[in-house]
């Protein structure tokens, strides 16, 4: 396996903010975990601050969240491809495939050498075609102090795809020596963390807090009189914008009335000089930036070390892809990360897993990993790329998953290390953990099954539930919100021997039972029409009584199975059921 | 053999007055339903009478047929109900169903999807019935746009817009809850589930569907001013429904004549003439007729010759015809009654043709989705009064609502509630 990258330097930088996780893209590095990823353990080892989101909320919607030391980030990312001798690095420019047909064999590096691969996974970021704007300069560039991707942005358009152009924005560093902090509000961390690997028992580095501050009217006055020398103001930028994540010019033109915004200072790492102050992503010039920046609290002072700047770049349109990751009419051609019209380390980590993943299987000839929108976000983010393509740069939320309630960061490694294992991804070690933690859970349910607790029992503990029902099992009490462990073993002491981490997740477990048996329905019937593959040759121009446009939609889209092609928009009972019998001829012919 | 939770049923004949009523039924359930509201499943593949009864009334007298899988259309066990045709009585039998546990109505196709998982039929005739399943659906849409084009039809973006709001304030907490959002929106979405529950509950407790949904089918009389439309109208009522005079432009409103034809249940809508209004009472008229006749399931557009263009362009079947046959080249004459029964007929073959269940199947699928959502809103409000914040409950009880009246107010996406919550929130820290 060779690793190409313009610098081994560039290994594990994170161009964005150095924070991990977050709601949604916490679960997704829980999901990256329970398959044995690497993204997970490097943030734990790197983390100088970690924080559960929706602590006060139910576990499904919890998600971790770390600030990382960049250069922890960054070393612990090239030990753990240190440890993985079969991986070998190269540093070079790709620039071109090397094509066999309509195959990719590999690529051609800027010096004119050639590396060959059976299978090719293709990471740019935003380096595809990437400018970058700040006030009325532009240039091109990948990264502040990187070149862009041009040669092979120019290679890809020969494979007709569709390509869109995004956008994202960045704040100005600014040097932690020259910010007041005494006066501003600290933010710590957890007291007691929750890590995003399942294997990780405690934090290595040491933990910091981070600074809050806002913006004021004075900002916002700057900002306003200023707006027509911003990049995207002044008409420069033609990419699309994610909505979450707004520069703060932006945020001042749209929300007018709001007379402060919310500024984190969160520190780059341990022993550097760096600030990120999280909100205030811009594409003003730098005088500008220096004249805002001073107007807010505690930053009167602040060095600017790096301005604020706009990047814009190419994406490929993910409609091009199948649920593997490969380019549908390219063989050998796997697509991760921002190139799919993604934004975020966490998604493109995913998209990375799966990629890697399928590519592996092409080159060893095993069956391809699929992920479904019930068993993991991961399944959710890339149906979601594939059926529905992007308008915006892409970002995960726990509301995009229809099925939140079961799939939860503390659940991922049920959900998916026996996929894992199958796959072959899951060291020996995990493996042996996670058999230990399944048996405790396991023989944890089946004796917190066999309680039988009555309504006047319950009450005497302090549990209230209506009189005169049945007797309740253990699950059933753990379901009622207001009843914890301790509850439960006011009442039945003697399970007090169950491991702690165990007791929790059958609280978790328990809560969401009688929800998640209600959602199995659509669970199955979502099962069983992704059960009906669509063979990617098939052929839609045959199927007399579909009409013309929704004949292009499926043609373009290529649903993968009859599942998919349901959420093609459009789609009718009558196609729908034109194609399973279409499917179930074919079927009959090949038995 | 495919598996299905679901029961499906539907009214599977076309429906006339004079004619029998088929119910069919098929899925696991089939068989339980049969024991409850016939009392037994009489001996398979036989036509047996039973008197139905959904446990407190007396329902209808009916032939039964009982047929176990897999010797079935479906595969599944299926029951069919040859009930008596009345408009009340297919009424009362469906609603007993949809009250059978794990019984739904059929979606369009349902039937032959089932059909076709369990291999009882070929592709030739998925293909041939393929069509009937786009009409069915296309006549759903119909039938939809229709009634939710009125009172109901604002009513249900009323939902519609309070539900994705309620969605959008629990999500914001919850996914950007690092965000400027407020911290407790509980009271505003408590507020917004309860106004939903209470015009739900007024809505599917009373009469108010049932009086706003038309049953039978619509047809629309268009043609430029004074082409005899209202003379039309009355020749088919019998009576003077419309006035009729030789000024042109007397009918400024919509008409609607209820009336049988060919023993099938017909709304004759005589609609103002379609011309540019000379004053506004008259424009207003004319853009209410366009939308009214664009909306009915047939139009009769009636040219002063046939060389005249239509004032509408035709959709589908409808009928182009000439009147006043009488004092010039027609078809037809509305005074003299000559050619009339031909139009009848021509009418009542295209209506014959179309899906006539579709009006009761809206009525009933609206009556569950109301009740579905009134049930998951009330959970939600439960949810929203526990002291604990679990905000993802409500949230999925918010949404269930919202997917049950999808058929009522639009289907609602994450990304619309996504828009919402962009649009009201500044995120982005």
């Amino acid at each position: 396996m060779i690793l190409v990258t313009l610098s081994r330097d560039g290994i594990g930088v994170m161009s964005c903010n150095p924070a991990i996780g977050g709601l949604g893209k916490g679960h997704l590095v829980r999901e990256i975990d329970a398959l044995d990823g690497v993204m997970s353990r490097v943030a734990d080892r790197s983390g100088i601050q970690f924080r559960l989101l929706n602590r006060r909320k139910g576990p499904a919607v919890q998600g971790p969240r770390a600030q990382a030391d960049r250069a922890l980030y960054r070393a612990a990312m090239l030990a753990e491809i240190a440890d993985h001798p079969e991986i070998c690095i190269l540093e070079g420019e790709v620039t071109d495939f090397i094509m066999d047909g309509f195959r990719v064999a590999g690529v051609v590096l800027a010096d004119g050498s050639r590396v060959e691969a059976s299978a090719t996974v293709l990471t740019t970021g935003t380096f595809l075609r990437g400018t970058i704007h700040i006030g009325a300069t532009s240039r091109p560039g990948g990264r502040i102090g990187d070149a862009s991707s041009v040669a092979l942005a120019e290679r890809i358009d020969e494979f007709g795809l569709r390509l869109g152009r995004l956008k994202t924005g960045t704040p100005p560093r600014l040097r932690t020596s020259s910010i007041d902090w005494d006066g501003l509000e600290m933010q710590p961390g957890d007291e007691n963390p929750v890590f995003f690997s399942f294997l990780t028992q405690r934090a290595e580095a040491q933990q910091i807090a981070c600074g809050i501050t806002r913006t004021n009217e004075r900002t916002h006055g700057i900002i306003r009189q200023n707006l027509g020398r911003s990049a995207m103001y002044g008409g420069n930028v033609a990419g699309v914008g994610p909505r979450y994540c707004p520069s703060i010019e932006d945020k001042v033109v749209r929300f007018a009335d709001k007379s402060a915004h919310q500024v984190f200072l969160e520190p780059e790492g341990l022993n550097t000089d760096l600030v990120y102050p999280n909100g205030l992503s811009t594409s003003l010039p730098e005088d500008v930036q220096h004249d805002y920046v001073h107007s807010i609290a505690g930053l009167e002072r602040a060095e600017i070390a790096q301005p604020g700047y706009a990047i814009e770049y190419d994406y490929v349109d993910p409609r091009a892809l199948a649920s593997t990751l490969r380019l549908r009419d390219v063989e050998g051609l796997y697509l991760a990360g921002q190139i799919n019209g993604t934004t975020g380390y966490e998604e493109a980590a995913a998209q990375g897993l799966v990629a890697g993943l399928n590519a592996a299987a092409d080159a060893l000839g095993l069956e391809p990993a699929r992920f479904s929108r019930e068993s993991s976000y991961v399944g959710v983010m890339i149906d979601d790329l594939v059926t529905r393509g992007v308008t915006e740069p892409y970002r995960m939320f726990t509301s995009r998953a229809e099925f939140r309630l079961s799939l939860r960061a503390d659940n991922a490694d049920q959900r998916l290390t026996p996929f894992g294992i199958r796959l072959g991804c899951v060291s020996k070690a995990r493996q042996a953990e996670f058999a230990k933690k399944m048996n405790a859970l396991e023989s944890g349910k089946a004796r917190l099954e066999q309680v039988q607790v009555s309504a006047s029992e319950a009450a005497d503990a302090g549990i209230r539930i209506s009189r005169g029902g049945a007797m309740r099992t253990g699950p059933e009490l753990l379901a009622f919100a207001d009843v914890g462990f301790e509850e439960l073993l006011a009442l039945r002491p003697e399970l007090s021997d169950i491991r702690a981490d165990i007791q929790e997740q059958l609280k978790r477990d328990a809560l969401y039972a009688q929800y998640v048996a209600r959602q199995a329905r659509d669970v199955d019937n979502l099962r069983r029409d992704e059960m009906h593959a669509i063979p990617a040759d098939f052929d839609y121009g045959i199927l007399g009584g579909l009409s013309n446009e929704l004949r292009q939609k499926l043609a373009a889209v290529r649903p993968e199975t009859l599942g998919q092609a349901g959420r093609v928009e459009g789609m009718t009972p009558a196609a729908l059921t034109l194609i399973l019998a279409k499917l179930r001829m074919g079927e009959r012919r090949a038995s | 053999m495919v598996n299905h939770d679901h029961t499906i049923f539907a009214l599977s004949s076309v429906r006339g007055k004079s004619g029998v009523a088929v119910v069919r039924l098929s899925g696991p359930d089939a068989g339980t339903a049969l024991d409850r509201l016939a009392g037994d499943r009489p001996r398979p593949r036989r036509a047996s009478f039973r008197v139905l009864s959904d446990g407190e009334a007396t329902l209808d007298e009916a032939l039964v047929l009982w047929f176990p899988r897999p010797h079935s259309f479906t595969g599944e066990d299926v029951a069919e109900l040859h009930l008596h045709g009345s408009m009340a009585t297919v009424d009362a039998v469906l609603q007993a169903l949809g009250d059978q546990p794990g019984h739904r109505l059929a979606e369009p196709g349902e039937f032959t999807r089932r059909a076709l998982e369990n291999e009882r039929l070929d592709l030739a005739q998925v293909e041939g019935l393929s069509d009937l399943i786009e009409a069915e659906t296309e006549a759903q849409r119909q039938q939809a746009l229709r009634v939710l084009s009125g009172a109901l039809g604002a009513q249900a973006a009323n939902w519609r817009s309070k539900l994705v709001r309620a969605a959008a304030l629990l999500e914001a907490t919850i996914d950007f809850a690092e965000e400027d959002v407020p911290a407790d929106v509980k009271p505003e979405v408590r507020e917004l589930v309860a106004d939903v529950i209470s015009d739900l509950q007024k809505e599917s407790a009373g009469t108010g569907i049932a009086e706003r949904i038309r049953d039978g089918f619509e047809v629309a009389i268009v043609g430029p001013p004074n082409v005899g439309k209202s003379t039309l109208l009355n020749a088919l009522a019998g009576r003077d429904a419309a006035i009729t005079s030789d000024i042109a432009g007397t009918t400024r409103d919509v008409i609607e004549v209820r009336m049988d034809l060919r023993g099938l249940p017909v709304t004759v809508l005589d609609t103002a003439g379609l011309r540019k209004g000379r004053n506004e009472i008259e424009m207003l008229g004319v853009a209410k007729t366009r939308v009214r006749a664009e909306q009915a399931d047939l139009r009769v557009i009636l040219r002063e010759c046939r060389a005249a263009a239509p004032t509408m362009e035709p959709q589908g079947d409808d009928i182009l015809a000439v009147p006043k046959a009488d004092i010039c080249e027609g078809d037809f004459s509305a005074r003299t009654g000559a050619g009339l029964d031909w139009l009848v007929d021509e009418i009542g073959t295209r209506l014959e043709s179309r899906a006539g269940t579709v009006g009761l199947a809206i009525r009933e699928r609206h009556r569950t989705a109301m009740k579905r959502a009134i049930e998951s809103l009330q959970c939600a409000t439960i949810q929203l009064k526990c002291e604990a914040d679990l905000a993802e409950i409500a949230a999925e009880e918010v949404r269930s609502a919202i997917r049950a009246l999808d058929c009522l107010a639009g289907r609602v996406d994450v990304e619309h509630i996504l828009d919402d919550i962009f649009a009201n929130f500044c995120i982005g820290k």
